[in-house]
């Protein structure tokens, strides 16, 4: 990356792998359970979540010095409620079939402590535009994350891939289906999220044992 | 920073001057967005009522309206009638009855008062659609949706909407094969009593040939917003009774 310093660079890609935002930080994990069932919705709030946590953190390191330390948390929750609020109402206004789409996410951002964890942990001591490369970071990583587990939920409980059958037609019993292969309804439920992402945990640590806290 | 944040004196004056900035900030976006969002939810409603009698530009499996610019005109073409139904079944013209907010009438009712009933004629290939809205509650939010049906209170098609049920599961009763289902589907028994359709768990017609049954499959993971479709159904379409009774005699 010649654009950015190394330092700077290391803001982006920490938080893809080593200091993951949901893996290794434990922050966003009601969101990855609550939307993963499918990867559009997944791809959907990744997205979301890169452009409200990527503005927010910039707001936040702006205002860092005028901030009274007593209600910062107030401060960084009206902060992100009213951004994703305006957007929302942008949307509604020019792009209504794509608000339809987020509606139901705007609570999950809002709420989001990945978002706060961010403000919080970094906005507030760090300058605008480092307080950016680390919201997108964060943002990516905690979209990684969520397309994986996404990935594996939509395939396993619905057979399809961003609404697209791959396993052929449980229904009429063609492609994998015919081997006498089913569906596993489980997937499609909020705790299998969490034991993926276990498994994605365990992955993790088992291959950097350095992660590892004893 | 030499002004110190941390006194009780500026902490409140930056509470103050916070709500009053962020404040005006929302009421300003709200209030230049309002025609926007007001006329995107006209032709929004317009779209759904037209879905639901079969006029729309539908692929294989996805769901698409007709275009905004050209819905007002399809919905006078096809729609005929905008009616408001009155609990003995008589009904009166109003052609801003689609304009109706389900919601505020079921308030209405719930407090006592009486409950505007809206149902829309719609005329296709000679043959008449009467619309109906509805409206209920999934596991999170409203859902609501507009059903079609023909003289005899047989599904002619479907529309669910929602609020903010859960991706993947409760929010799939938007999809085509959800709401397809419901094509062909009885209310009323044989001897014109009101059943209605209970969105069923057991996955007894998986292909949904069977279609006097007065149920359709239930989808993996969404339980609660089933039954809440199954409920609005049963009590929302309930009332609309009596406007068919007269239309049979």
């Amino acid at each position: 990356m010649g654009l950015l310093s190394k330092k700077d660079a290391k803001l982006i890609t920490d938080p893809l792998a080593d200091n993951n935002p949901i893996t290794i930080q434990v922050l966003g994990i009601c969101s990855a359970l609550a939307i993963t069932a499918e990867l559009k919705a997944s791809l959907v709030m990744g997205i979301a979540v890169l452009f409200v946590l990527g503005i927010g953190n910039v707001v936040i390191s702006l205002m860092r010095n005028i901030i009274p330390s007593k209600i910062r948390i107030i401060v960084q929750l009206i902060v992100v409620a009213s951004l994703v609020i305006i957007v929302d109402q942008v949307l509604k206004a020019f792009a209504y079939e794509l608000s339809k789409t987020l509606s139901v996410f705007v609570g999950l951002i809002i709420t989001n402590c990945i978002i706060m964890g961010r403000f919080e942990a970094f906005a507030l001591g760090n300058g605008p535009w480092k307080a950016f490369l680390d919201g997108v970071g964060n943002a990516l990583g905690y979209a990684v994350i969520l397309l994986v587990v996404g990935f594996f939920r939509e395939l396993l409980g619905s057979g399809t891939l961003f609404g697209i059958p791959v396993l052929g037609d449980p229904i009429e019993k063609t492609g994998l289906y015919s081997t006498g292969y089913e569906n596993n309804g489980f997937m499609l439920m909020p705790p299998m999220a969490l034991i993926i992402v276990g498994l994605i945990i365990w992955v993790q640590r088992s291959r950097n044992t350095t992660l590892i806290e004893d | 920073m030499s002004t110190n944040t941390d006194t009780n004196k500026y902490t409140i004056l930056f509470a103050i001057a916070m709500v009053v900035v962020v404040g005006s900030l929302l009421a300003f976006t709200a209030s230049s967005l309002k025609p926007n969002i007001k006329e995107n939810e006209r032709m929004e409603k317009q779209q759904n009522i037209l879905y639901a009698m079969g006029i729309n530009e539908n692929g294989a499996t996805d769901i698409k309206f007709v275009g905004t610019d050209k819905v007002a005109g399809e919905f006078s073409k096809y729609i005929s009638k905008q009616l408001l139904i009155n609990a003995d079944g008589s009904s009166e013209e109003n052609t801003e009855a689609y304009l109706i907010d389900v919601k505020k009438e079921q308030a209405k009712a719930k407090n006592g008062g009486t409950r505007l009933l809206p149902l829309f004629v719609g005329e296709k290939e000679g043959k008449s659609f009467y619309i109906v809205p509805i409206r209920g509650k999934g596991l999170w939010d409203a859902i609501w949706g507009y059903v079609a049906l023909d003289e005899d209170m047989v599904v002619q098609g479907a529309f669910f909407d929602h609020a903010a049920e859960t991706p993947g599961l409760g929010a799939n009763i938007k999809q085509r094969y959800f709401m397809d289902d419901f094509v062909g589907e009885k209310l009323l028994s044989d001897n014109g009593d009101f059943k209605g359709i209970t969105v069923a768990k057991g996955n007894n017609d998986p292909k949904n040939l069977i279609k006097n049954d007065y149920e359709v499959d239930a989808l993996a993971g969404a339980t609660i917003t089933g039954d809440g479709v199954s409920a609005m159904i049963k009590s929302d379409l309930k009332l609309y009774l009596p406007y068919f009774k007269n239309l049979k005699n």
